[in-house]
């Protein structure tokens, strides 16, 4: 949040709250010779995100961008320097911004990833700590949890480890006060208003509820990612027997 | 047609230019930490910009040729020698079967670049041989391994060389301290006692340097931002944590990240930065970005002319 104490104006309050709170077209902003930053928010709302999805998907095909790296409210676009100038981008950029039909962004055309989830304490360690913490069973959190459409806003941390949001209130948690320096793959996990799947092994401090048999990111496939940033992402819990069928590892703890 | 790996130090890297157009998918870029010193390589032996090269960490390395072929050296001056006799980076020699290339240890900055006529072969994973470690991706198996005793390098053989190399002029100074500098990202969002303290204080490169970032150690630049949104990094940028103490972020950075940030080093004074050790001092300067523009390509338009 690009906010500092006592600059919370009534206007920002009313934009914050409703979704007029994009910026558009965005604010462009030289961040190095050969990168500029595009933001179009300055708080986390679903219109700058899917005007986001737009401009990335616009720009991935131009001639001289090398990189474009999207987040909640920005967009980092890094260009080759033998093709663009900073006045040669930031034209680029305008005219492209121009073009692009905002109407054209809607719930619908966005693409949705179902991924399945056995939800369970030998795989989900954490599953009995987040229900007794929140005042539920077992059986709500993972209702909670799988009854939400998410949308994942950003992609980083590690390849292909999507920042979904937003869970439900009622299974908000903070991270663990320890990591764990080992979190195994596939593990499905909540940490404040976010969710995430593990796509790789790495260290990690967030709440472990379950483990999905799908592999998230494969470099020898086509696809790469199962899921892109923009993307409508949903939880299906599975039963052990499923979760074994479609090739689930139990062990990693 | 190889170069055989006796020794291989603390750390040798296959690099190339970088794995480029997946950073949407939290895939970093890898590539060369010191741009200049590679490009110069592959311009030395006449190589396509993006041929693959050895990145040397510290030294330590030791190769033994199994064909002739024709080789540069730039970058970190490592005390270098080929069979036994002392040899100067910034230029090509000419290799024979049986000859052995040592790298001891830093005479003049940190990493040092072996480029081979036609480049070094492997299997690129996402279009990229360069090693990203963390990330298990590229290298010689593709899966991000670094150079281990008993590996193959392969190259195509030749016995033509032309000893060439690079003007007295265009070789950068790597004891020069000063750091350019342009200012982005939150830089409005310090205030001008903070901003003063970042580019009139002296850092020194601390501990934790590696292909990911540098933390150095210093005045403590304040600032009184809770955390911003997450968002895109770009080469070079320069968080400020909680601590105050500055961390310039290179090749193997994570793609996105919530620190606020007063601005990147140029990718010319990055190279200049990365051949720095622990201990060695630095300052920042404030750079315009038409003047960062015109560095750049000043750098690229020497080696272009001189190709």
């Amino acid at each position: 949040m690009r906010w500092r104490p006592c600059s919370v104006s009534a206007r920002s309050w009313v934009s914050a709250n409703m979704n007029e709170a994009l910026i558009y077209p965005p604010q462009i902003e030289l961040v190095s010779d050969h990168a500029c930053l595009l933001t179009f928010a300055e708080s986390i709302n679903d219109a700058a995100a899917d005007v986001i999805a737009l401009v990335t998907k616009a720009l991935r095909n131009c001639e001289g961008i090398i990189d474009l790296v999207p987040s909640y409210t920005t967009l980092l676009v890094v260009f080759d320097t033998d093709h663009y100038d900073r006045f040669k981008i930031t034209n680029k950029i305008k005219t492209l911004a121009n073009k692009i039909e905002l109407n054209s962004t809607n719930t619908s055309a966005r693409r949705e990833v179902v991924i399945p989830v056995y939800y369970a304490p030998e795989v989900g360690p954490d599953l009995e700590e987040v229900a007794s913490q929140c005042n539920l069973t077992i059986d709500e959190v993972i209702k909670l949890h799988s009854e939400t459409a998410y949308r994942a806003y950003a992609i980083g941390f590690a390849p292909g480890f999507a920042f979904l949001g937003n869970t439900p209130e009622a299974i908000r948690m903070p991270r663990k006060t320890t990591p764990r320096l080992k979190v195994p793959l596939g593990s499905v996990a909540i940490a404040e208003q976010q969710t995430a799947v593990y796509p790789s092994v790495t260290p990690g401090g967030w709440q472990i509820l379950g483990r999905t048999p799908v592999q998230l990111v494969d470099w020898q496939s086509d696809s790469l990612a199962l899921i892109e940033v923009g993307d409508t992402v949903r939880f299906e819990p599975i039963t052990r027997e499923e979760f074994l069928a479609q090739g689930g590892q139990l062990d990693g703890f | 047609m190889a170069f055989k790996v006796i020794k291989p130090g603390m750390l040798a890297l296959l690099q190339d230019m970088g794995r480029h157009g997946y950073q949407h998918l939290g895939v970093t870029t890898g590539g060369p930490m010191d741009e200049l010193a590679f490009r110069w390589g592959n311009a030395l032996l006449d190589n396509d910009s993006n041929a693959a090269q050895i990145e040397i960490t510290f030294g330590g390395f030791t190769v033994e040729a199994q064909q002739s072929t024709s080789i540069a050296i730039t970058g970190a001056d490592l005390g270098a020698t080929l069979n036994g006799k002392g040899i100067l980076p910034w230029q090509t020699y000419a290799i024979q079967k049986g000859d052995v290339l040592v790298f001891q240890q830093p005479k003049f900055g940190l990493r040092a670049y072996l480029a081979v006529k036609g480049g070094f072969l492997a299997t690129s994973v996402l279009g990229s041989v360069a090693t990203v470690m963390r990330e298990k991706l590229g290298g010689l198996t593709g899966k991000g391994d670094k150079l281990a005793v008993h590996d193959v390098l392969p190259f195509h053989s030749t016995t033509q060389h032309t000893a060439r190399h690079v003007p007295r002029l265009a070789i950068p100074n790597y004891e020069q301290m000063e750091i350019n500098v342009v200012t982005g990202y939150q830089f409005k969002h310090f205030s001008g006692l903070e901003r003063a303290r970042f580019f009139s204080s002296t850092y020194s490169v601390s501990q934790n340097c590696d292909r990911m970032g540098y933390r150095l150690e210093g005045t403590a630049v304040g600032q009184d931002q809770p955390g911003i949104i997450s968002e895109g990094i770009a080469y070079g940028a320069i968080q400020i944590p909680n601590d105050g103490q500055p961390i310039v972020l290179f090749r193997d950075r994570q793609t996105i990240g919530g620190y606020p940030k007063v601005g990147c080093v140029t990718s010319f004074s990055g190279a200049l930065l990365s051949q720095k050790k622990p201990g060695d001092r630095i300052g920042f300067r404030y750079i315009s970005v038409d003047q960062a523009e015109h560095e750049r390509h000043l750098q690229l338009a020497r080696i272009h002319q001189w190709r």
